[in-house]
């Protein structure tokens, strides 16, 4: 046996042996996909007109507050869309001391010309592409931290969309999907407003005693009655608050599960010292009134405050111990910056995943006897040349799949079947090519070298085009898809090794070890 | 074994015909599309419900189709996988019509509360798919996209390793085993839904395949055959690399047929889009490619004298 050939061989049985440590065992070294192992595939969109909003909503106050200032009155302020407002009524003579007071706002919004004493401002285009972009960051993570705290193995929390607005959730082996999914999205804003007035059982009633007007700071809230007996029914009341929050739920440090004093379950809370210094004074200021705690813009609980209070408190309602935990999860992981919506949902139960791994199984194992019978009819001992390399393939793309962390999935099974179909057609093209060179009375050997030599570029022109298609492929798709591109391009290069090496080295170390006159194709 | 032994058949002179036939094949799916407004789209891309459900016990079809009656728009309800695993699928149209719906699943609570009120039995959902338009237009776009340039990025490949008449050939076989295909999916009722579009995509780079290997005997062929015709060197090339053609298209197919047996409900539409995939392929690389090829490098030969064929100092024997 020449020295170059044997080396050759050497190669060929490492790249074996070194594939196969690779991937063993393969049920923990090979990822599967959701399809598979079954889990929830979630696509949500992170609406941030909310976060434009909320901004446009604040530089009007702060305008009318510097309005106010000046002694401006008569002015109306009022929002037009998510980035736009417009001012309205400014007295004639006035607009020196207008455009004074708005100095500030102009740092974010371009004021536009007005006529008439009214003007329209706009938000700055650089303002509204980071202010959606944090936006959205700001969801990401804390999906990703409410994600964490369910305890999902493996979960992926990613941005997508052509926008950069949509996240991505895929939260394998989870059991209950509507409980993530309702997690995932409640925005969980917890605001703690002094009680002005209330509760009432209708608007109207709250705002008799102010003749029918909202005065400017209030706004009026529903919540639920709190009655105290579990069961009863719950009746929507409202409460007239203070606009402004005297805590937030950016305050806060922490958050658990308790019991309350009559012993139904309770989120109870911790706050962080800035938080603890703004309710320590809000509580001790008022001592006597009622606190509401304020939840998504519902009341959950009016508790009369005792007395002066720093850093800790407690939510409580008509809570079940499962509610209580969420809410705890959700506060601990902060509040959304903006509502989100769910574009795409996909759910997969254990028993349907697993039966989808039976069936795919079975097809692979099914298209491998196919192709090998054929092999071994049609090209007899030639054929187990090509089915030895046809199975390194398999086992290169395994082990290739766990070292680069890829996902098998139901289609990504369908590449590997493909791939052992599309693998023996790089050797049936050399086989029929020694056929030929055999037919033009080419001895064995040079049969063989001609054989392997003409059809390489070949070759490598239909892998370099299916490998193009794979490409553009992985593009496109999501999840299930991308594990069929990963399977099918990884193949598609494996196999050129196999096809091309690892077959040419076995058919010349068959004829280095005895002379043949005829070859078994 | 030898499934051709030195084949001479003549490929060429059936041109016509066979493009007359891929013709007629495509407009007859596209009429047949046309008719039924338009490729019928799976929920990926036009968005819906699919809820699998499994019953503990056999359960008709008709009478889950009863039970959700009061629900809008067109349902499809059929068995899922093997009739001994009492499973059906239900598919429902898009409801929500504005993202800002937030309950996107409303449709799989409503459905599922109807066929627990309509007691035909117990049944757990083992799993569902909603799509909402926003996803299902973004797919549209992608498919498409990915669909075309891969079809680009292949014809630049091409058009790059061999002379750009060839490329057109190869180019013109691809875009007939695409529209073969989907005329075939829609006789045989199957939606168009991502797996589908995967194995669209598969094709794009299978096909050509056999196309290249062609093209190469024949690059190959016009050193020795210096004499010959384009035609006849074309033909020689696709009678010799005959009989690969059709075992390479045959093992695929062996196990793409495994596949369709064996790989269960999600990959079924994959498959067959595959089968027809691979022997549409098979025919047109005998069939299309050499003669779309042969028939503009003809062209281009009689918009510029000399021939190719001259620049072998030879002229060409017709």
């Amino acid at each position: 046996m020449d020295k170059n050939l044997r080396w050759r061989a050497i190669a060929v049985l490492a790249v074996v042996a070194i594939s196969i440590w690779g991937f063993y065992p393969p049920d923990k070294k090979v990822r599967l996909g959701l399809d598979l192992q079954g889990g929830v595939h979630l696509v949500l969109r992170v609406q941030t007109d909310d976060a434009l909003r909320l901004d446009t909503e604040t530089t009007m106050e702060q305008l009318q507050e510097a309005v106010e200032a000046k002694g401006l009155t008569g002015l109306t302020v009022a929002g037009v869309d998510p980035t736009r407002f417009k001012v309205d009524g400014i007295p004639e003579g006035q607009d020196g001391a207008f455009r004074e007071a708005a100095v500030d706002v102009e740092t974010r919004f371009n004021r536009e010309s007005g006529t008439g004493g009214s003007y329209g401002f706009v938000m700055k285009p650089n303002l509204i592409v980071q202010l959606r972009e944090d936006a959205v960051e700001q969801a990401l993570q804390t999906i990703e931290r409410r994600v964490n705290e369910l305890g999902v193995a493996e979960p992926i929390v990613a941005r997508t969309g052509a926008a950069g607005d949509q996240i991505m959730v895929q939260l394998p082996g989870v059991k209950d999907p509507q409980r993530a999914k309702d997690i995932i999205r409640s925005t969980a804003l917890l605001e703690l407003k002094l009680v002005e007035d209330g509760p009432a059982g209708t608007r109207e009633q709250l705002l008799q005693s102010r003749n029918g007007v909202l005065p400017g700071n209030m706004e009026v809230v529903p919540g639920v009655s709190d009655t105290g007996a579990p069961g009863d029914r719950a009746e929507t009341v409202y409460y007239m608050v203070r606009k402004v929050a005297a805590v937030t739920g950016r305050d806060l440090r922490n958050a658990k599960p308790t019991l309350d004093e009559t012993n139904r379950p309770a989120v109870s809370f911790s706050l962080n010292t800035d938080g603890a210094r703004k309710f320590g004074k809000a509580t001790g200021e008022n001592i006597g009134r009622r606190l509401a705690i304020i939840l998504d813009g519902r009341v959950q609980s009016a508790p009369v405050i005792e007395g002066r209070i720093f850093d800790e408190g407690r939510i409580s309602g008509v809570f079940s111990q499962q509610e209580v935990q969420d809410l705890s999860l959700i506060l601990r992981s902060g509040a959304l910056p903006a509502s989100l919506t769910y574009l795409e949902e996909r759910t997969v139960g254990p028993s349907l995943g697993a039966e989808s791994i039976r069936s795919g199984v079975t097809a692979a194992l099914g298209g491998l006897v196919l192709v090998v019978v054929f092999m071994l009819l049609y090209y007899r001992l030639s054929g187990v040349n090509a089915i030895v390399s046809m199975v390194i393939n398999l086992v290169v793309l395994l082990a290739a799949m766990s070292y680069f962390d890829a996902t098998m999935t139901l289609p990504g099974i369908a590449g590997f079947i493909l791939t052992i179909g599309m693998g023996v057609d790089s050797n049936v093209l050399i086989f029929e090519r020694i056929k030929e060179e055999l037919a033009g009375q080419k001895g064995v050997k040079q049969a063989i070298a001609a054989g392997f030599d003409r059809v390489f570029l070949t070759i490598l022109d239909t892998h370099v085009a299916s490998l193009i298609a794979a490409a553009f492929l992985f593009q496109f798709g999501t999840g299930p898809i991308r594990g069929f591109a990963t399977t099918l391009s990884i193949g598609l290069l494996s196999n050129v090794f196999t096809a091309v090496f690892v077959s040419r080295t076995m058919f010349e170390l068959v004829l280095s070890r005895r002379r043949a006159s005829a070859l078994s194709i | 074994m030898q499934i051709f032994t030195k084949p001479n058949y003549n490929f060429i002179r059936w041109r016509w015909h066979a493009i007359a036939l891929s013709v007629l094949v495509i407009a007859a799916g596209v009429a047949f599309m046309w008719s039924k407004g338009g490729m019928p789209l799976g929920i990926d891309f036009k968005g819906g419900t699919i809820i699998i459900l499994k019953f503990q016990q056999a359960v008709s079809e008709d009478r889950v189709r009863a039970a959700l009656e009061t629900m809008p728009g067109e349902k499809v309800v059929q068995q899922y996988g093997a009739a001994s695993a009492n499973e059906i699928l239900v598919r429902l149209p898009q409801t929500v019509q504005r993202e800002e719906d937030a309950l996107l699943d409303r449709d799989v609570k409503t459905a599922t509360d109807a066929l627990r009120a309509a007691k035909i039995g117990t049944f757990e959902v083992i799993g569902t798919e909603v799509v909402g338009p926003v996803i299902g237009a973004q797919l549209q776009r992608k498919g498409v996209l990915a669909t075309l340039f891969s079809i680009l990025g292949i014809t630049v490949y091409i058009a790059f390793r061999f002379r750009p008449s060839f490329a057109a050939g190869a180019i013109v076989a691809t875009f007939h085993d695409i529209l073969v295909t989907l005329a075939f999916l829609a006789f045989f009722g199957y939606d168009l839904s991502l797996n589908v579009v995967a194995a669209l995509l598969t094709i794009t780079g299978y096909s050509v395949n056999d196309t290249i290997v062609v093209f190469d005997r024949v690059r190959e062929n016009f050193r020795s055959m210096r004499r010959d015709s384009l035609e006849h060197v074309v033909n020689v090339s696709v009678n010799q690399t005959l009989g690969r053609t059709v075992i390479t298209a045959g093992t695929t197919l062996l196990a793409v047929l495994s596949l369709y047996l064996f790989g269960g409900e999600v990959l079924e539409p994959f498959a067959f889009t595959m089968i027809v995939g691979i022997i549409s392929g098979t025919y047109s690389t005998v069939f299309i490619a050499a003669a779309i090829a042969i028939i503009l490098s003809r062209q281009r030969e009689q918009a510029r004298v000399p021939a190719p064929a001259a620049k072998n100092g030879k002229p060409r024997a017709s």
